[in-house]
């Protein structure tokens, strides 16, 4: 109860952390209610494929039929990112949510027990790092061959190690508290050591972190896209819109913003999607952070 | 003997997120000239809040709401509010009329500049006037000197170096040296005034029996022991002369026989120096040892304040009586005070502490007893002793 | 006296690592050839400056350190002490000797027995604010030990945690609370309860009121008393302050860099210490009433570094009746009287 009022008072102080809030529900709201906001016309098969309505590649302005007007292709704009908004999440939350168990368990394992163990994942970590993320996610998903699942284990291939070395600095750190120290005095076993007393108080950077990092592999995960190593044509994917309205960036001479709108409203849903994540990861820091509770 | 400083209605508050803390209460205390005078109580009583609003040091969300510290700068002039005069004011006392030695001397001292570096810094801040004369009078020295072949190239620069410290010490606040420190080879024009508080640092550096002091002023805290880095930090603290000098616990971190060594310092230091001490300690062994006078401080306000050897001999407060049964002795069980220290929140109303105390009577539950003066120089502030001196009532 | 801790010429060493290939380059020799008995139901007080060794050796006897050389024996019987002497001395039955060290030496448990022993010996830390973790309830900090050693089902941990509680003075409200809500006494009465939880002989107490105020420890203090009487306790208790340690222990033993230099009761260590280095401490120690000022002996210079502790006696260059021999023979602990010990050449009388 006192935990509750503290995290609302927390939140109260921190005014850019609710517009996180609102931003992410809202965006929660549009992937549930998808079919209903935007629902597929008759016939049509996948509701994860946009549909077309023609196939002039002149994108089309908003109009009554489509709100958002249409983009390269005839695809419908408004459907499009509204059915995004599903994609996305499920390449965030299944990215991280891998990256997290992966990095608990080799950060733990390393940051424990140190020694040949510790030296054996952390040269490992290394190699990744040496890489960028993009570039190296580009690499696998090459590999791979494009596809929207493949977009997904690359990211995580290439995002796991910084999240195993933070996990093990956190643990280095708390490994040496003397409730640790107690618990083994008492003969408590590795295991019930790590879960019930390390990870504990040491895995809310982590969650932080995690928080944060949805918004930036959307952002990775639409770059992938954009490159076209993602989703065949038509996938319901920000990034892939934002690619086909390459060529319509700049208008007709006399006119460069004709087309603003096959690059802005996709654009704009990424740029929230990810402000609202890093919004959100704000406020998880303020309120579980130990290091800045109260008194 | 006159007082240095007065304290007087001293109240602070912090404003947390669970509530308002009254953290000082309406607090009085006077301390005299050329005194040690000891602040005693348990953890959270208000002792380093004390010391921390006399430096006008307390930082949000903690807020001085009243009262007035006077201070005698020096004899004769009007003493001054400390509380009232601005920030750049403020400033210039501590460090120099007023300085400060912390508990904790490894997080006193700045792990990246010398032991010399860090005593020289305080005097260049404080005593640049000073190092200024010391500076012209050298030149002049070394001007005068024989007309050798070296001195005839040199002089020039020297010239001109003179010239720079004497349009320092006609205005204290002039622009130059500040230019002059900014352009990279004109910098060296005042390397001699670092020299020269090199010089004084070292010097303080043997007031505080440091052996080996200039090879001590070139190494850095963590090359020394915890006794050193204290000598070290009350080096600094005494660099300036001040007049008054506050010790938060300085011996808590260091070990019994380390500790003698420093109380033995601090005691001749401060006989030599003829300046006041306000020491704050939590240990009732070492406040016998070093001071003159004792306060006992309990949840935000003082109730005892008398002459060392009258309050261990006579303790008259039930809080300091049972403070000082706590202690442990040989033979005996140590006697605990009944409940815990009051949660600062939520203090009880009147006597802070009527609800652990074993002579509460009624009026305890709803007056705070004033504090007076029950024989010379003990003064007390409990209802059980308002009758006894018959002078004041509350 | 019926004995129930022991070590025999215990050391531990931490190797300093140097270089990229992490080479050992001298060790810090913390606790360096210790000899110490504690008696079934003593309150034995251990004292000496920081970084003499005392929290090192406190945790060597619980074995969260692994001893570098030496002997622990807990509960063992003087005879198969004397037994697995006699055997190492003639050589005769390597096999043997080395079963029965594998069954009584402490030093040498592995982790199975270990986990057995533990039950019976505890630690309490020195600061309550870090000993207990913050993200668990009460309940389940004094319930833990009970969990590991499952010593009792689920239904009677309740009770017995109750129990333990209303033993060290708090009750059924605090059970459902997080450390941060109690004060430091509090706190450290919720560590003491979790070491009491298993019912343990012996329990080792690392400077357990030295983060607390005077009236609280004398809370805590009067609290170990009672239980120590109560549940036949035995106590190693670890404290840089010599005024707890006289008013409360009932044999003292004083460490420099180390080594044990004098072991006695109370009114022999404060009234006529036989060690230099004791009398310094006991002589720098300040007394609560300005009237009675004790006489002084300043040491000169500082604690020597345990990794290269001086030859001979380690106390002689701060001593001032050091001889020759002191600088070349290192004194061993011999008996100077019925309770006490010193290790010094040329003792105090």
């Amino acid at each position: 109860m006192t935990s509750l009022r503290f995290m609302l008072y927390q939140l109260r102080r921190n005014p850019l952390s609710i517009i996180g809030i609102v931003i992410i529900l809202t965006f929660i709201i549009i992937a549930i209610f998808a079919p209903i906001i935007a629902p597929p016309p008759e016939g049509h098969i996948d509701p994860y494929m946009i549909p077309r309505d023609g196939y002039s590649p002149i994108p089309k302005p908003p109009n009554e039929e489509h709100l958002f007007g249409t983009t390269e292709g005839q695809y419908d704009i408004f459907y499009g990112v509204i059915w995004g908004t599903r994609s996305a999440f499920r390449v965030g939350l299944i990215v991280i949510g891998v990256v997290l168990v992966v990095g608990i368990v080799l950060g733990s394992l390393a940051g424990y027990f140190g020694g040949i163990i510790d030296e054996i994942i952390m040269r490992i970590t290394d190699i990744f790092l040496a890489f960028p993320i993009l570039i190296l996610a580009m690499a696998i998903t090459v590999a791979l061959g494009p596809s929207p699942d493949n977009v997904i284990i690359a990211l995580i291939i290439a995002s796991w190690p910084s999240y195993a070395r933070l996990i093990r600095g956190d643990i280095l750190a708390v490994r040496e508290e003397d409730y640790v120290e107690a618990a083994r005095g008492m003969g408590g076993s590795h295991l019930r050591i790590i879960t019930r007393h390390i990870l504990p108080n040491s895995i809310y950077p982590t969650l932080v972190m995690a928080s944060l990092d949805i918004g930036a592999v959307v952002l990775y995960a639409a770059a992938l896209s954009f490159l076209g190593l993602g989703a065949q044509p038509g996938y319901v994917d920000w990034g892939q819109m934002i690619s086909f309205s390459r060529n319509w960036i700049v208008g007709p001479p006399g006119n460069p913003l004709a087309y603003w709108y096959t690059v802005t409203i996709p654009g704009l849903f990424i740029l929230l999607f990810v402000l609202g994540w890093n919004l959100l990861g704000d406020a998880f820091r303020d309120i579980l952070d130990p290091r800045l509770s109260r008194k | 003997m006159n007082e240095l400083l007065i304290i007087r209605n001293l109240t602070v508050k912090f404003y947390t997120y669970d509530g308002v803390v009254q953290a000082l209460d309406n607090l009085d205390l006077d301390i005299k000239q050329e005194e040690t005078f000891g602040l005693v109580g348990e953890t959270g009583c208000g002792k380093t809040l004390t010391a921390l609003s006399i430096l006008r040091l307390i930082s949000p969300p903690g807020r001085i709401e009243s009262g007035s510290i006077c201070f005698n700068i020096d004899d004769g002039d009007e003493p001054i509010d400390l509380l009232a005069i601005g920030e750049e004011e403020i400033r210039a006392i501590r460090g120099s009329k007023i300085s400060m030695i912390f508990q904790e001397p490894s997080s006193a001292l700045n792990p990246v500049y010398t032991i010399g570096d860090q005593v020289s810094e305080v005097i260049l801040l404080h005593r640049r006037q000073e190092l200024v004369n010391k500076a012209i009078e050298t030149i002049t020295a070394l001007l005068a000197g024989r007309n050798s072949l070296v001195n005839i190239l040199a002089n020039p620069m020297r010239l001109a170096e003179r010239s720079l410290y004497q349009k320092i010490a006609q205005n204290p606040h002039s622009l130059w040296p500040r230019i002059v420190g900014r352009i990279p080879i004109m910098r060296r024009l005042l390397q001699r005034l670092k020299d020269e508080a090199k010089k004084m640092a070292i010097s303080m550096l043997k007031e505080v029996e440091i052996p080996d002091s200039e090879r001590v002023a070139q190494q850095y805290p963590h090359q020394l022991s915890g006794g050193m880095e204290q000598r070290a930090v009350i080096a600094m603290a005494l660099a300036c002369s001040p007049s008054f000098l506050i010790a938060d616990e300085p011996t808590t971190s260091l070990d019994v026989t380390i500790q003698d060594q420093i109380l033995e310092l601090l005691r001749r230091l401060k006989s030599e120096r003829e300046s006041s001490v306000l020491y704050i300690t939590h240990d009732l062994g070492v406040a016998a040892q070093i001071c003159d006078r004792i306060g006992v401080m309990y949840a935000g306000s003082l109730c005892e304040i008398a002459r060392v050897d009258d309050l261990y001999a006579n303790p008259l407060h039930p809080y300091t009586k049972a403070l000082l049964a706590a202690v442990p002795k040989p033979g005996e069980e140590p006697h605990a005070i009944g409940g815990t220290v009051p949660d600062p929140l939520n203090l009880p109303s009147g006597c802070r502490f009527h609800p652990r105390c074993s002579r509460a009577i009624g009026m305890c539950r709803e007056h705070v007893p004033p504090m007076h003066e029950l024989a010379s120089g003990h003064f007390i502030a409990c209802h059980n002793y308002q009758g006894e001196t018959g002078g004041s009532s509350c | 006296m019926e004995v129930l801790v022991e070590t025999r010429n215990l050391e531990t060493h931490f190797p300093i690592l140097k270089g990229v290939l992490r080479r050992p380059a001298g060790a810090v020799r913390a606790v360096d050839g210790i000899n110490l008995t504690i008696g079934k139901g003593q309150w034995m007080g251990l004292v000496g400056e920081s970084g003499c060794g005392k929290t090192t050796l406190g945790k060597t006897l619980l074995r969260l350190l692994s001893p570098t050389s030496g002997h622990i024996y807990f509960d063992v019987p003087n005879e198969t002490k004397d037994e697995m002497d006699l055997l190492e001395e003639s050589a005769a039955n390597p096999t043997k000797l080395q079963a029965l060290r594998r069954r009584y030496d402490l030093a040498t448990y592995p982790s199975k027995q270990l986990k057995a022993i533990r039950r019976r010996m505890q630690l309490v830390h020195q600061d309550p604010y870090t000993s207990l973790n913050p993200r668990m309830r009460i309940k389940d900090i004094v319930a833990e030990p009970l969990a590991i050693h499952k010593l009792m089902p689920r239904k009677q941990i309740r009770d017995r945690v109750t129990e333990i509680l209303q033993m060290v003075g708090l009750t059924d409200q605090h059970l459902r609370r997080y450390p941060h809500e109690f004060s430091g006494g509090q706190r450290q009465r919720i560590a003491i309860a979790r070491a009491l939880a298993t019912n343990p002989d012996f329990i080792v107490f690392d400077e357990p009121t030295s983060a607390l105020d005077v009236s609280v420890q004398a809370q805590i203090l009067n609290l170990l008393g009672q239980l120590k009487r109560n549940q036949e306790l035995t106590y190693l208790y670890i404290t840089h302050n010599l005024t707890v340690a006289e008013s409360v222990c009932d044999s003292i033993a004083v460490m420099y860099v180390g080594k044990i230099v004098e072991i006695g009761t109370p009114i022999e260590l404060f009234h006529s210490p036989k060690h230099p280095y004791s009398q310094a401490l006991v002589l720098s120690t300040p007394i609560p009433d300005p009237k009675r000022k004790r006489g002084r002996v300043v040491l000169p210079g500082e604690v020597p570094s345990p990794t290269n502790p001086p030859p001979g006696c380690r106390f002689h260059p701060r001593c001032s009746r050091t001889t020759e021999e002191c600088e070349r023979l290192e004194p061993e602990l011999r008996q100077s009287g019925n309770t006490s010990w010193v290790a010094c050449w040329h003792p105090l009388s």
